[in-house]
């Protein structure tokens, strides 16, 4: 192994954390009124970040830092990904957060601090780098949770969060700590190797996985270890939900293929047994326990757990199909969520939450045009034809009969059929029902705008899938780690 | 050439999107005017499949073949043979008697409304003509969307949940063909449903494919016993919701029985042909005497659509050319049947504001020019010789005669049954004395509403005189269609 250090390879975590440094002294400067000078700056420098995530993708992947760091096409496909729905959920909560005095400079500098540990995540190649990026991340959001300091609700949900985050990142350490005593290295090439070849100690590396599985799953949120999700979702401060349950997926999803693909790939018979109970437990839970809500937010914070399950089904194929399938499916729930939260944002305003189902009533007569964009992203939800939402269902129950498991596929679109209940709901609440509330909805124009082109991306992506199904194919092929 | 079908398919679209962009509810002449002018155009389009259809082979014609998603196969591939053209004809037809006869009829959200009818117009036409399988199950899935929100937008009182219960069964089914469209994909490596008619399947594996597609259709036809939503939605839908729903939504389930299920899974189908008979009489027979005892006038209506349905289910599984020619010559007249009639129910409710039959009597000494047409349209219903419902009917009694006597003559029965409930409806509807002051109060057809339903009656007419050149048009694709499911698959 080369001592490489090689800086291009982390060039937009360097350019990130510059300008997180920057916005966060420059806004020491500014006065309260002129606070959108550090929301322009910021997303100036997402804006140069995504650009540098583009221009650095490497044809061959590459290791630097001594295999700490890997730069590939699917690192940093990831990384752009992640880095525009930060800056979507900036543009969304814009309005939002002006209105909960939550349009402060911690509010940027935590979400660019949040990015930054996505994308180390993303980017790691060993254990160590996973659970810094990983933490990096976990103590940004847990901080923004608890910045609304007003609410009782998000202090409590800080606190589930903290707690039981911190727990998993305790079991996560605790599973990573059994693999390097078997393997007796942190790297995970070197541990993938090690464990192709035979060696290691066949009990203590099981007993680190399922302490692996248990803290990935538990970051996912999918069930047993989906307790926090409800709470932490409808506690937080939308636009901080939204934070929490667009971009960390997708640097989930990285987490988990590095470390399950790769790291523990030759182990791939025993985690596929236990993703199969999480994935079947997260669906079934998930959209049964949804119909029951009254609440938006905690709603979707129940689809969000039958969702993981679907993109856990994706992952358990163990191959580069099933991967990229479990990608994409990870990629369309998040460009399908930031529209959800959006559209609650939307519809909010100062000193009202719109975050009940009932708020939703109506809707079609007070603005067609934000009800037809809600309907796109309930039924690409429900995964109905022909929205983005479909292909991500298709593509991993395309995964899952693949890999054999049609029983597994069965249960899946039985237990959409149980989702689509409750996603019609909300359209019959939107076009069947009349308006309660007649103020009028308006939001910034570039909020408008932006929303407005997320609900379409998911017709056009679902009338075109081509393209983004080709990116998670090519990001896998080229990423050289399977 | 043309692409004619992706004409037939996205001037509707189209048309219904310029509707929602321009259309307000301020100044609804202008939606009403582009939504006629859409639907127009979308019937002139269609045109061209008749006048160049080769009646004499049973390849696809008008066949256009594109790639779309690479990375499964999936392709964007039309055509039509003689068995779908006539629906994308009917279909195209029917949406321009909708638009029209919702004309000054609906008053809110009149865009909307259009709108709704233009795209799923064009998302019909595409299941009609897909031949991918992919490209199928997105029209086929897609166009719930558009009659879910009719239903629930401008439905009756109880309109949430037949529209929830509309979307949710048919999901239900559908759900499952979609796992049964991924597994013949992963046995064949391709979505070409013309390709899926030659994959080598055992006996078991079609059984199981049978039951995941025979739920998706099954539903849709809709035959016994999954039947229950359809009286719901057919009340509580409005009418252009009601004539979409029984001239073409249930088509295309009877439609999947022959371009997916007969030819892919050959000997399930025939394996199990008893049991689709079985249920086939039931729905001929039971539900002919359900119909028999309904007080609602739609309800009737809706459950005699499920009784004649019966008929193709049957005319299908009896494997004769005579019976499968049959029954797709049930379809289309059952398509204009069943339109006329629950336009003639519109024609009523619009002044009256209600289905009961009850509430009538004595119609004919107001509306003396609507009660001949609804003559006409209910002797249809009946299977009167000379109108179009007879001779699909007659086609399949004839079949099934054939195969076994009871069976014909079990079928037969609803020559009795149907014309007992729909007479009998029509004698308590129209004729008597005045009924009431509402009764004595009601207009005439107008003019929009005379020449809409003489349309159609033409059309009745036509089909029950001459119904050579639509037997014509699909003489070849059925046997084709025939020689496929002979041939063992196993």
């Amino acid at each position: 192994m080369t001592t490489n250090i090689d800086f291009a390879a982390i060039l937009p975590e360097i350019l990130l954390l510059c300008g997180a440094c920057a916005v966060l002294l420059g806004d020491l400067f500014l006065a309260d009124a002129r606070r959108h000078v550090s929301f322009w700056l910021t997303q100036a420098v997402l804006a140069v970040v995504a650009y540098s995530a583009l221009a650095t993708m490497p044809l061959q992947p590459a290791e630097a830092f001594s295999g700490m760091v890997v730069d590939d096409v699917l690192a940093d496909t990831l990384k752009f990904m992640c880095t525009v729905a930060v800056s979507m959920m900036l543009f969304y909560g814009r309005g939002y957060s002006a209105d909960r005095g939550l349009f402060r400079g911690e509010t940027f500098v935590l979400s660019l601090f949040a990015l930054l540990g996505m994308m180390v995540m993303i980017a790691a190649g060993s254990f160590v780098t996973l659970y810094l990026g990983l933490e990096l991340l976990s103590l940004s959001l847990y901080a923004m949770v608890a910045m609304y300091r007003t609410s009782n609700i998000a202090t409590e949900a800080a606190m589930k969060y903290f707690v039981l985050g911190a727990l998993a990142s305790g079991i996560l350490l605790y599973g990573m700590s059994m693999i390097y005593g078997a393997s007796g290295s942190l790297d995970i090439a070197t541990v993938a190797r090690t464990l192709a070849s035979g060696q290691g100690e066949r009990t203590i590396l099981l007993f680190g996985l399922v302490f692996l599985v248990s803290g990935v799953a538990f970051k996912l949120g999918a069930v047993p270890y989906h307790m926090w999700v409800p709470d932490v979702y409808d506690g937080a401060p939308t636009v901080v939900t939204l934070l929490i349950g667009t971009a960390p997926k997708l640097a989930v999803y990285a987490f988990m293929l590095r470390l399950l693909g790769v790291a523990l790939g030759s182990l791939w018979f025993d985690w596929q047994g236990m993703l199969m109970v999480l994935t079947v437990l997260s669906m079934i839970l998930g959209n049964v326990v949804a119909i029951a809500q009254t609440s938006m937010k905690r709603m979707l914070a129940y689809s969000s757990i039958a969702n993981m399950g679907f993109m856990l089904m994706g992952f358990l194929a163990a191959n580069p199909s099933g991967y990229s399938a479990a990608m994409f499916y990870a990629i369309a729930y998040v460009l399908t969520s930031l529209a959800s939260f959006g559209m609650i944002m939307l519809l909010s305003r100062e000193g009202f939450e719109a975050d009940q189902l009932a708020d939703f009533k109506g809707l079609n007569q007070r603005s067609p045009w934000w009800a037809f964009m809600m309907l796109l992203v309930m039924f690409s939800l429900a995964g109905v034809p022909p929205t983005l939402g479909f292909y991500a269902k298709f593509v991993v129950i395309q995964a899952a009969v693949d890999a054999g498991f049609i029983w597994l596929a069965v249960v899946a679109v039985m237990t959409s059929l149980v989702g689509a209940f409750y996603y019609l709901r909300v359209v019959k609440l939107m076009y069947f029902d009349d308006a309660t509330d007649t103020a009028p909805i308006d939001a910034r124009a570039d909020n408008r705008w932006v929303l407005s082109v997320n609900g379409l991306a998911l017709l056009v992506f679902g009338i075109f899938p081509q393209h983004l199904l080709g990116i998670c194919v090519v990001a896998l092929a080229n990423s050289g780690l399977l | 050439m043309m692409p004619y079908l992706s004409l037939a398919i996205w001037v509707p679209i189209a048309a219904g999107l310029a509707v929602l962009a321009v259309g307000r509810d301020r100044d609804a002449a202008v939606a009403r005017w582009i939504a006629l002018a859409g639907a127009v155009a979308g019937l002139v389009v269609t045109l061209p499949l008749w006048i160049h259809f080769q009646t004499g082979t049973s390849e696809m014609q008008f066949v256009e073949y594109s790639d779309w998603i690479p990375r499964f196969d999936i392709h964007y591939f039309l055509g039509v043979d003689g068995i779908s053209m006539l629906f994308v004809l009917l279909n195209s037809l029917m949406t321009l008697v909708v638009v029209w006869s919702a004309w000054e009829v609906i008053k809110v959200r009149v865009a909307q409304y259009m709108a709704a009818f233009l795209i799923q117009s064009g998302l019909i036409n595409g299941a009609f003509s897909a031949l991918d399988g992919i490209l199928f199950y997105m029209f086929f899935e897609a166009m719930l969307i558009p009659m879910y929100l009719i239903i629930g937008v401008w439905g009756g009182p109880n309109r949430v949940y037949a529209a929830v219960k509309f979307f949710l069964y048919t999901l239900l089914g559908s759900l499952l063909m979609l796992v049964a469209l991924i597994y013949l994909y992963d046995v064949s490596g391709t979505f070409s449903i013309q390709e899926w008619y030659r994959v080598p399947l055992s006996l078991k594996v079609q059984v199981f494919l049978f039951i995941a597609f025979f739920l998706s259709f099954a539903v849709k036809v809709p035959m016994w016993p999954v039947h229950t939503w359809l009286p719901d939605a057919h009340v509580e839908a409005p009418t252009g919701g009601s004539v979409i729903l029984a001239a073409i939504t249930l088509k295309i389930g009877a439609y999947g029985f022959v371009r997916f299920i007969l030819p892919i899974v050959p000997d399930a189908s025939r394996y199990l042909s008893g049991f689709v008979i079985a249920l086939s009489l039931i729905a001929i027979v039971y539900i002919g005497f359900v119909a028999l005892v309904q007080a609602d006038m739609k309800k009737l209506i809706a459950y005699s659509s499920i009784s004649h349905m019966g008929f193709v289910t049957l005319g299908f599984f009896l494997f004769s050319q005579l019976g499968m020619e049959g029954g797709l010559v049930q379809m289309i007249s059952h398509g204009f049947v069943s339109a006329a009639m629950f336009l003639c129910v519109g024609v009523m409710y619009d002044r009256m504001h209600s289905r009961q039959i009850a509430d009538y009597g004595g119609v004919v000494n107001t509306m003396p020019k609507f009660a001949a047409f609804m003559m006409l349209f209910a002797m249809a219903n009946s299977g009167l010789p000379a109108t179009s419902g007879f001779v699909g009917e007659f086609m399949v009694i004839l079949a099934s005669v054939k195969v076994n006597f009871w069976l014909g003559a079990t079928a037969a029965t609803i020559m009795i049954v149907g014309a007992a409930y729909t007479l009998w409806m029509y004698k308590r509807v129209i004729y008597g004395a005045v009924a009431n002051a509402e009764v004595a109060a009601l207009t005439d057809l107008n003019r929009r509403e005379f020449w809409l339903l003489g349309a159609v009656a033409v059309l009745v007419f036509w089909m029950g005189v001459w119904p050579r050149p639509f037997i014509d048009v699909m003489h070849s694709s059925v046997a084709d269609l025939l020689a496929h499911v002979a041939k063992s698959k196993l």
